[in-house]
């Protein structure tokens, strides 16, 4: 049903000439990789101390706080060099499942980052909020790590 | 017996031969080892942007060194046991590329350079723990960091990449040297 849809893809202008360049696709693939360790950076610091791990002294809220703008900028450095590798190979990517599980986690991860999880850093640590903590931290990195295995594994396919 | 040699004899082991050759298990290790990253480089950015001052002001830097180092440590023993995979892989192609060779150097400075924040600025730590803006050698330190292992990442991703493999000649002159390719004489 989406076919057409990749078709098109295929016949835009970015994807072109990242096709047409031998070293154009190698370079926005490292950016790709730069961007995903500040991503895991800025989202592990976090995540490790809702799961009561790493900077377990400071308070969620002022670490949640100081890495969202890291956060945002990894995130906009990974979709802006992420869409012309797409565009580079989109029927390649509609035959592979690894494209799939990442386009559906993708969504998941991004709207569980910025409603649940912004919401459970910025609360004030308030009863058992232990558990809600942990749960969140856990759910978003695995959330993320999927996204990120199935985004290496259509290298593979 | 050179390293090239000793290449060789790794590539005709059993055990390289398995993992070169294995449907699952190679692209598993490539994938910890791409993913190790985000602990890994993650967290070394994350010290290195608060030795720039550009995050987590209000926290000293002893606190967020020893916090994340254990952390950093472990995703660093990862990337090596899965980076030593990925060699044992593909020993001669490896060995005989550019961008290993320059990763390696890279490594090399990065290494040199935790060697120099550790033993020498974090020494005297307490004189500027608090401080928003670090001495100069410690931002110095941070932003060789942060070069250091980016440059790490693009090397380590190029390798994948066959342009100045040693099987495709010509070559100029500089890439056959730097790649250590044994190239046979042109024919007279």
């Amino acid at each position: 049903m989406l076919l057409p849809f990749f078709q098109w893809c295929e016949t835009l202008w970015l994807g072109q000439v990242v096709v047409g360049s031998v070293w154009l696709f190698p370079v926005i693939e490292s950016v790709h990789l730069l961007g995903l360790a500040l991503l895991g950076g800025s989202i592990l610091l976090v995540d490790f101390r809702l799961l009561g791990l790493g900077l377990t002294g400071r308070a969620v809220s002022e670490l949640a706080r100081d890495a969202r703008p890291w956060m945002i900028t990894a995130l906009i450095v990974m979709v802006l060099t992420g869409i012309p590798l797409f565009l580079s190979e989109p029927i390649k990517c509609y035959y592979s499942t690894a494209f799939w599980i990442k386009m559906t986690t993708l969504p998941i991860a991004l709207v569980f980052a910025f409603t649940v999880r912004t919401r459970v850093t910025r609360a004030e640590p308030v009863g058992n909020t232990a558990r809600r903590q942990q749960l969140v931290g856990a759910l978003s990195m695995a959330l993320w790590f999927t996204v990120a295995a199935a985004g290496r594994w259509i290298g593979f396919s | 017996m050179s390293l090239l040699a000793f290449c060789e004899w790794l590539a005709a082991t059993e055990g390289s031969l398995a993992l070169h050759e294995s449907i699952y298990m190679y692209p598993i290790v490539e994938s910890s080892h791409v993913l190790a990253l985000t602990l890994f480089v993650g967290f070394a950015v994350i010290l290195d942007l608060r030795l720039l001052g550009l995050i987590l002001k209000q926290v000293p830097v002893s606190q967020v060194a020893d916090r994340l180092l254990p952390w950093t440590i472990g995703g660093f023993i990862v990337m090596n046991i899965t980076g030593v995979l990925l060699f044992y892989a593909i020993p001669v192609r490896t060995y005989q590329s550019i961008f290993f060779r320059a990763k390696v150097i890279f490594l090399i400075l990065a290494a040199l350079n935790v060697w120099f924040f550790h033993s020498r600025l974090y020494q005297r730590i307490a004189e500027w723990d608090h401080a928003i803006i670090t001495p100069r050698a410690a931002r110095r330190a941070g932003l060789a960091s942060l070069v250091l292992w980016g440059a790490i990442i693009v090397a380590g991703r190029m390798i994948a990449y066959n342009w100045f493999d040693c099987d495709i000649q010509p070559q100029p002159a500089f890439v056959n040297w730097a790649a250590g390719c044994v190239v046979p004489p042109p024919a007279p």
